[in-house]
């Protein structure tokens, strides 16, 4: 049993988060393990309500609640978009505060930036870059720790025994000697009058019971009933569907438009035009659809970009021999090319991908009597209240957000300029009335909607010693920003280098004593941006292919040769060699099957993947088995873990093989599933998992799978081949 | 006007006869669970069973439904959230964001309809609706430990 104050914990002070009163406003999502008591008002399958906490209930700080029935309600600041964050955070809390796990109901927290910002952002509340366990991990089990440390002061004032005699365990209090237990819930009431306390102890990994086990998520049963509540099932009274025409290229524009037709669809109530094109309003969604369709919109295209894919590429290839600037630069890189026995270079070009989640972006708000009120699967509440609120002529903390699950992201919902937010607002402030308006994005809005992971090209150049050794490296990227112009960029672009252009680049772990990484950041209409693991989607490839090139040229084993050149780096060199161990790295595998590996670092976390791959007798490539290694510190929920690592790698594996987004005269050739090919059942490999133990801090796990697959692959099909890969998807040479 | 029974319950709902059937369910029947995501029919997150078969209702024109042909939702596969395959989606933590989730149970549930021992080959075949979460292996081991239960004697 963990003793609340064994001097094997280390102490970790508290800042007080209690708001000193009895009545707290929480906000609750059905479906996610109960209904609100009393709501709004408002009705509809899935409503979100609002509830006055009961006196008796026990709120010791932000993000912990403990009710009467016994029910632990912890408050997730973080959106659940399918990576588990409310199992996850909820672990924390319930293991400093030894809950059973059948009493936490995690419930959304508001947007609030003082309470709930990402640790890792400063005074911003949000979810992307994989860290909502990493920020997260002292400060939910310090919540839990803090009210564990007020339930059994309750106890010590009831009882009148010493703190040290008394027992938690599984959401129950007892004293052995005497024979008195309390659950939880009994003690709210006198846990609530005891003084916040300034500092707690945490457990050490060794002492925890529920990190590290199987707990089932939280959010599962409601997800298999259909009851889960997402934004697209929000239907508030009066409500109005609203569906946008936008323009066919990026920087075209509304010139005129003939509503005359549209109004003419059953169901359509108003057509208004807005910054971003014409918003048709119905009472239904089909309706608006139709009404779309009927509408006549002659469009500026005087601006508007023309470019193909084709053209980009040339025109990158050509940017690609001017300046650049310098993101990382040891040693003479020139001059060592110079001397080296052998020079290889190479030149790879990645595709715009969109993310594609499978619920369209979508966005309720509704103006109030105070400001305004959305309902979303909100992921970047601060910087959306701010930009609403400068649509609305409002104040940010006058935009109230429900927080509801999000059908997927995958970043996208993040959007620095709050673009599917920022259009709702246009719409909610044009419309006649107050009547709540919901936007829905069809797929094809979403896919060709733009703010994709950016097309990129790189050039890279290699010398190696007599031994097959590198002793230079010299790597340029070429592409748009992802962070130029939005609130992130005064943190992330430094002279003249977007740090995420060039992450898995310029910090490549290989010892190489001369290495240059450079950047040729591009201005493109085309807008851009984070795309599940970011700037690791395409350096992964890039730098994990190229190396694997450099070994084949030295007559060298891929799996020996980076163990060579990584010895200063073990964590990258823990998951390489349990891969390669678990996927029987060496031993002979059956005709036309080859393997390949990729080891790659993205927000901390390590992974490394070794695929299994033929090639059908369609010349269709067959990733057969996936064996993945991951180094994340502390594993908090490793099924959790083992999921992220399975649907983070088909992510990448679907980038891999068929997903790309082109441009034809500056118009989006894909617009739906039919032309943007991503898996099915039919394409997922076999898939394991290996975890390593570690007691460092837990870092994320939602990104750090995907970009490993894809040069996983390519490896293994240069074994198969002989051929080498230089663009995504990849292509076998006929 | 179109009479549906939906859920075992009959309906009559006033709708133009084109619009299709996920729209009827969702905005006018309320039945949330059934999802919009590709709207043309490729995706399968809109999957409902007529008469027990899978269809994917996005591009089903309400008018298509025939007199007397039964119409069941995720919400009316299984009382209790008790189905077989929905006791091993739960077991397995299957879903991630679990927005395609109500489609592939679906199309799953109208597979074991027709075939209770379904091969990996009929799997693929049959449940090719896109997940971009990536929960394949945990939808197929579902299916397979579902059966397991069916053939065990605990079916619903």
């Amino acid at each position: 049993m963990n003793a609340p104050f064994s001097l094997t914990r280390r102490q970790f002070l508290v800042r007080s988060l209690s708001t000193g009163a009895g009545l707290t406003l929480a906000l609750y999502l059905p479906g996610c393990g109960r209904e609100p008591e009393a709501d709004t008002g408002t009705a509809g399958p899935g409503q979100a309500g609002a509830r006055v906490a009961p006196e008796a209930e026990f709120e010791p700080n932000a993000f912990v609640r403990i009710l009467p029935d016994d029910r632990v309600e912890v408050v997730i600041k973080h959106l659940e978009m399918g990576q588990g964050t409310f199992t996850g955070l909820a672990t924390l809390v319930a293991e400093e505060l030894d809950a059973d796990w059948s009493q936490i109901v995690p419930v959304p927290a508001p947007a609030d930036p003082e309470r709930y910002n990402n640790l890792n952002w400063g005074k911003l509340q949000g979810t992307g870059g994989s860290t909502a366990i990493a920020n997260a991990y002292t400060q939910m089990r310090q919540a839990g720790a803090t009210a564990r440390h007020m339930l059994v002061q309750a106890a010590v004032a009831e009882w009148g025994v010493p703190a040290s005699e008394i027992r938690v365990s599984k959401g129950e209090l007892s004293h052995p000697d005497s024979g008195r237990t309390a659950r939880f819930g009994e003690l709210a009431a006198a846990a609530a009058a005891q003084p916040v306390p300034e500092e707690v102890l945490l457990k050490e990994p060794g002492e925890f019971t529920l990190i590290g086990t199987f707990l089932p998520r939280l959010d599962n049963a409601a997800k298999l009933d259909g009851s889960a509540v997402y934004t697209q099932d929000i239907q508030l009274p009066g409500m109005r569907v609203a569906v946008v025409a936008h323009p066919p290229r990026f920087g075209a524009r509304v010139k005129a438009y003939d509503a005359a037709a549209a109004k003419q669809v059953k169901g359509v109530t108003e057509v208004v035009g807005i910054p971003t094109g014409v918003a048709v309003l119905a009472d239904n969604t089909w309706s608006a659809i139709k009404g779309r369709e009927a509408l006549k919109v002659e469009w500026d295209e005087s601006a508007a970009f023309r470019m193909s894919s084709r053209e980009i590429l040339d025109d990158y290839r050509g940017r690609a021999q001017g300046p650049a600037a310098v993101a990382r630069s040891e040693g003479d890189a020139a001059a060592a090319l110079e001397r080296a026995s052998t020079r290889l270079t190479a030149a790879m070009h990645m595709p715009y991908l969109a993310h594609a989640a499978m619920e369209p972006l979508n966005c309720v708000m509704q103006l109030t009597e105070d400001g305004c009120e959305i309902w979303n699967g909100e992921q970047f509440q601060t910087v959306d209240q701010q930009n609403v609120a400068q649509v609305l002529g409002l104040e940010p903390g006058q935009v109230k957000i429900n927080m509801l699950y999000a059908g997927g992201s995958f970043g996208r919902r993040a959007n620095p300029h709050s673009d599917y937010l920022v259009e709702t607002a246009h719409i909610v402030k044009s419309a006649s009335g107050k009547a709540p308006v919901k936007l829905v994005w069809t797929r094809e809005d979403d896919m060709l909607g733009g703010y994709y992971r950016p097309f990129y090209y790189h050039e890279l150049e290699a010398g190696l010693d007599g031994e097959g050794m590198p002793v230079a490296w010299r790597h340029r990227i070429v592409g748009q920003s992802i962070m130029t112009g939005t609130v992130m960029e005064g943190g992330m672009v430094r002279d003249g280098v977007d740090a995420t252009s060039v992450e898995g680049a310029a910090n490549l772990p290989y010892a190489i004593p001369n290495l240059e990484v450079d950047l040729v950041t591009t201005e493109l209409p085309v807008t851009v941006q984070w795309w599940r693991s970011v700037g690791s989607t395409h350096t992964a490839f890039a730098v994990e292919t190229f190396i694997d090139r450099l070994a084949r040229a030295a007559g060298r084993d891929p799996v020996d040769y980076r163990r060579g050149l990584l010895k200063d780096h073990p964590r990258h060199l823990g998951v390489l060699e349990l891969a390669a161990q678990k996927a029987g790295w060496g031993r002979p595998l059956p005709e036309g099957r080859a393997r390949g590996v990729a080891v790659h670092e993205s927000f901390n976390s390590y992974v490394a993947e070794v695929a299994e791959v033929s090639i059908g007798d369609n010349g269709r490539i067959n990733v057969e088995r996936v064996v993945i290694a991951v180094d994340c510190g502390v594993a908090v929920n490793p099924d959790n873990i083992r999921a992220q690592m399975e649907g983070g790698m088909a992510f990448g594996l679907a980038a891999a093989l068929m997903s790309e987004i082109t441009l034809e005269d500056g118009q989006v050739v894909q617009s739906n599933f039919d032309g943007y090919e991503v898996l099915g059942i039919d394409r997922m490999p076999v898939v394991e998992v290996h975890i390593v133990p570690s007691t460092e801090p837990p870092t994320g796990v939602g990104e750090p799978a995907t970009p490993v697959i894809a040069p996983a692959v390519a490896n293994a099909l240069s074994v198969l081949t002989g051929q080498d890969f230089d663009r995504l998807p990849l292509q076998l040479a006929v | 006007m179109a009479k549906l029974k939906v859920n075992g319950q009959e309906h009559e709902v006033e709708v133009d006869g084109s619009t299709p059937l996920l729209w009827v369910l969702r905005e006018q029947l309320g039945l949330t669970g059934t999802k919009y995501a590709c709207g043309i029919g490729i995706c399968g997150s809109c999957t409902v069973h007529v008469d027990g078969k899978a269809v994917r209702s996005c591009t089903l024109p309400v008018s298509s439904i025939e007199a007397g042909q039964s119409i069941t939702t995720i919400e009316g596969l299984s009382p209790d959230n008790s189905h077989p395959l929905q006791a091993a989606w739960k077991a397995l933590d299957v879903p991630q964001c679990g927005y395609c989730q109500p489609g592939i149970i679906m199309a799953a549930a109208a597979l074991l309809n027709e075939n209770p021992d379904p091969s990996d080959a009929d799997i693929d075949a049959r449940v090719d609706n896109i997940c971009r979460c990536g929960t394949f292996n945990r939808v197929r081991r579902g299916i397979h430990q579902a059966v397991k239960h069916m053939k065990g004697g605990r079916s619903a």
